[in-house]
């Protein structure tokens, strides 16, 4: 076996890890942070993927494009959530279940719009051109489509991590996330704080949507594939916890890459989602838990 | 702090409850030969009206569901199809009212509103289907109640019914033609790509044959799930196995993943080109130009120039809600409507027994924008020309083969030889 062998499935599945990373990173605060069960996840990295097309139809040249989806997605995605936040999950805070089903209606309806305003087989996303050719690893052709992708991901972490750490908002954040009352006690509009969450939680969503674009189909059945892992990859890394999210996604990835390469594609996905079901029934809590003295 | 990890246990019981939703939601889609309805009465007498100047035909697509990017098409053609038949007079002088149901990418669906059609809306016949898992749903059903049913899209073979057409290709009219291509160019490492289902399984044991018999080595066969987009970890296989040709049995919006990971990994039409089944001039604008310069092999292609190809096109591009384009698994269902016209009018009769009858001349035919295609009264399938086209910078494709003469159907492979009996039983077996 030669060391390309070895080191491909790691390359490649650092990349996978990373996009389940992005689609993950938005329900680690909506349902991580704010303990919404939002099926409609999904949905919104649609919305991302459909605004980084739109955007290509006015700024024809891809090279460009895709650096002016990146933030358009993010802001078209992150109104999506704010507009369920403020219409329907605003009024379910306390009673997930019922958020669950309302938001697999949600994603529902906008998999049958889409359907309906754009060709029902999906649209092209074109590939900027600085993204062709492959960098050779030990005599591995590493595309350099998937580095754009650990990039993407990891700007968007440290983003987060910074937003949610250094900032007055993150802050508000974190002490609505650790104790709601008192926060509303000290001051914090805790209805501002969910609406903002929701909003970037979204908008995460639909940054991962252009990623997803450069990699698979722009269609209205998209968002399913990602929903699943992504939740699992959620819960695995442990609630609320975003170091736990990067290292259960990168985890998935690579271990999903490696089934791949040594059985087919198909048992890969069987035998990657049984360890993470296997790991969660050793360690419930998941990778890592939070430390708070609140009462609920 | 226990009842924080209380509240958080919740959570990610919750988490758990979220994701087993969405897995039971996502399973709809693959409860395959869940057969419904077995009621066990026998078949009823049939409770069609032809007494008045309409005749009632029941249209059955995914109109939502992930199979809805595809079937929606079928289903507008099916539409025009029927406009155009009673505009000229209908069928036997009665026009056609159609029904359409929605089939929603859900088989056990399929096999209800086969029933609900049949039975209460009393149709005549019943038209539509794309996965094999919908025909194999309603398979029992009309067969339980004598009904028809009109099925137009390729598929894997080794099945007959007396109570269903096939209007698109079966193996030996798409794969074989692919392979034979292939010889041409002088193929001689081949590996095979798909997605796991029973289409790609099947077809892929029959090419790994015909390849064998061909002198043609397969050089690996990966699968992916039908519903995942990512390819990468596959085509980097591909790479280190060198092949000078895939085979590829792809379907849906996996194919868009597969072709960009392809390019993505330094391959492309010039160094390693792929044969498809499953793309055609609605799939290949979704891909970009990534796709360009690659082969799929159908029946039918928008390009070819035969004499009612063009007054389809003009149609079809004129219709409300067309795609603008038109591709064989919509033109094999625009034939099945003019199929069954002929065979009514062949019977003087909506009655399945007598329409089957008339089947049995072998002298039904339609001038199809593929063109003249001949009922096989036997297997229910029809003869079809075997084409190879290259996808070109605007998405449609040149015709670059066709097979010398049209193709009679074949579908359990009984005039190949190297297609052995006991291989055959244990796919039919497979296959349910």
């Amino acid at each position: 076996m030669h060391v390309d062998a070895l080191i491909a499935p790691l390359l490649n599945g650092s990349a996978q890890g990373a996009l389940l990373l992005l689609a993950a990173l938005g329900l680690s605060l909506t349902f991580g942070q704010m303990g919404v069960i939002n099926m409609a996840h999904g949905e919104f990295l649609m919305i991302g993927a459909f605004a980084a097309y739109l955007v290509q139809q006015v700024i024809t040249a891809s090279d460009l494009s895709i650096p002016v989806a990146l933030p358009v997605a993010f802001v078209v995605a992150g109104l999506f959530g704010l507009l369920l936040e403020v219409t329907i999950i605003q009024w379910m805070y306390r009673r997930p279940l019922d958020t669950l089903l309302v938001t697999v209606g949600v994603g529902l309806i906008l998999q049958q719009a889409a359907l309906h305003i754009f060709p029902s087989q999906g649209v092209p996303v074109e590939k900027p051109s600085w993204l062709d050719g492959q960098l050779s690893i030990l005599g591995y052709q590493w595309p350099f489509r998937q580095l754009f992708t650990i990039l993407l991901a990891s700007v968007c972490v440290a983003a987060l991590a910074a937003w949610l750490k250094y900032t007055s908002f993150g802050r508000r954040i974190r002490a609505t996330v650790h104790n709601r009352d008192l926060a509303e006690t000290s001051g914090i509009s805790t209805r501002t704080v969910d609406r903002l969450t929701f909003f970037t939680g979204s908008g995460l969503a639909g940054v991962a949507g252009v990623a997803a674009s450069l990699i698979g189909g722009t269609n209205s059945q998209m968002g399913a594939q990602y929903i699943i892992p992504a939740f699992l990859v959620v819960a695995a890394g442990g609630i609320g916890q975003l170091k736990g999210t990067i290292v259960a996604a990168w985890a998935v990835g690579v271990a999903l890459a490696y089934f791949a390469y040594w059985t087919t594609g198909s048992l890969a996905q069987v035998l990657a989602f049984i360890l993470v079901i296997v790991f969660l029934q050793v360690r419930p809590q998941g990778l890592f838990t939070v430390r708070t003295r609140s009462l609920v | 702090m226990s009842t924080t990890s209380k509240r958080l246990r919740t959570l990610t019981a919750l988490g758990a409850l979220g994701t087993t939703v969405a897995l039971v939601l996502a399973g709809c889609g693959a409860r395959a030969g869940d057969s419904a309805s077995a009621g066990g009465t026998s078949a009823a007498p049939s409770c069609v009206d032809t007494s008045g100047d309409s005749i009632k035909l029941g249209f059955l697509n995914s109109l939502t569901g992930g199979m809805a990017i595809s079937e929606k098409t079928v289903s507008n053609v099916l539409h025009m199809a029927a406009d155009e038949i009673n505009a000229g007079g209908g069928i036997l002088g009665k026009k056609i009212a159609y029904i359409q149901e929605d089939g929603a990418t859900d088989w056990p669906t399929f096999a209800e509103k086969t029933e609900k059609l049949l039975t209460q809306d009393c149709v005549a016949a019943v038209f539509g289907g794309w996965t094999s898992s919908s025909r194999k749903a309603v398979k029992p059903v009309v067969e339980k109640h004598n009904g028809l049913f009109f099925y137009p899209v390729q598929y894997e073979g080794l099945e007959s019914s007396p109570n269903i057409y096939y209007t698109g290709a079966t193996t030996n009219q798409q794969i074989i033609p692919a392979m034979d291509f292939l010889a041409t160019k002088g193929v001689k490492r081949l590996f095979l790509a798909g997605s796991d289902y029973v289409f790609p399984r099947t077809a892929n044991a029959i090419i790994k044959l015909y390849a064998a018999k061909l002198g043609i080595q397969i050089v690996g066969e990966e699968y992916v799930p039908l519903d995942k987009d990512d390819w990468t970890s596959q085509v980097a296989k591909i790479v280190a196995a060198k092949p000078d040709f895939i085979f590829n049995t792809i379907n849906g919006s996996s194919n868009v993943g597969f072709i960009k990971a392809y390019y993505d990994a330094g391959l492309n039409a010039r160094t390693t080109p792929i044969i498809s089944v499953s793309i055609a001039e609605e799939e290949a604008p979704a891909m970009g130009h990534e796709v360009t310069g690659h082969y799929a092999s159908w029946n039918y292609f928008q390009s070819l120039k035969t004499p009612t190809n063009p007054k389809f096109i003009e149609s079809w591009k004129k219709y409300p809600n067309s795609s603008g384009v038109t591709s064989d698994p919509m033109e094999a269902a625009y034939i099945s409507l003019y199929l069954y016209k002929a065979l009514v009018e062949a019977a003087g009769s909506f009655d399945v027994d007598k329409v089957n009858a008339a089947a049995k001349s072998n002298a039904i035919t339609f001038d199809a924008p593929e063109g003249k295609v001949t009922l096989d009264g036997d297997n229910h399938h029809i003869s079809k020309p075997g084409h190879i086209g290259q996808i070109n910078p605007n998405n449609q494709f040149d015709i670059v083969w066709a097979s010398d003469k049209f193709i009679e159907p074949d579908p359990y492979l009984e005039g190949y030889d190297w297609f052995p009996a006991d291989i055959r039983k244990q796919l039919v077996d497979a296959a349910g």
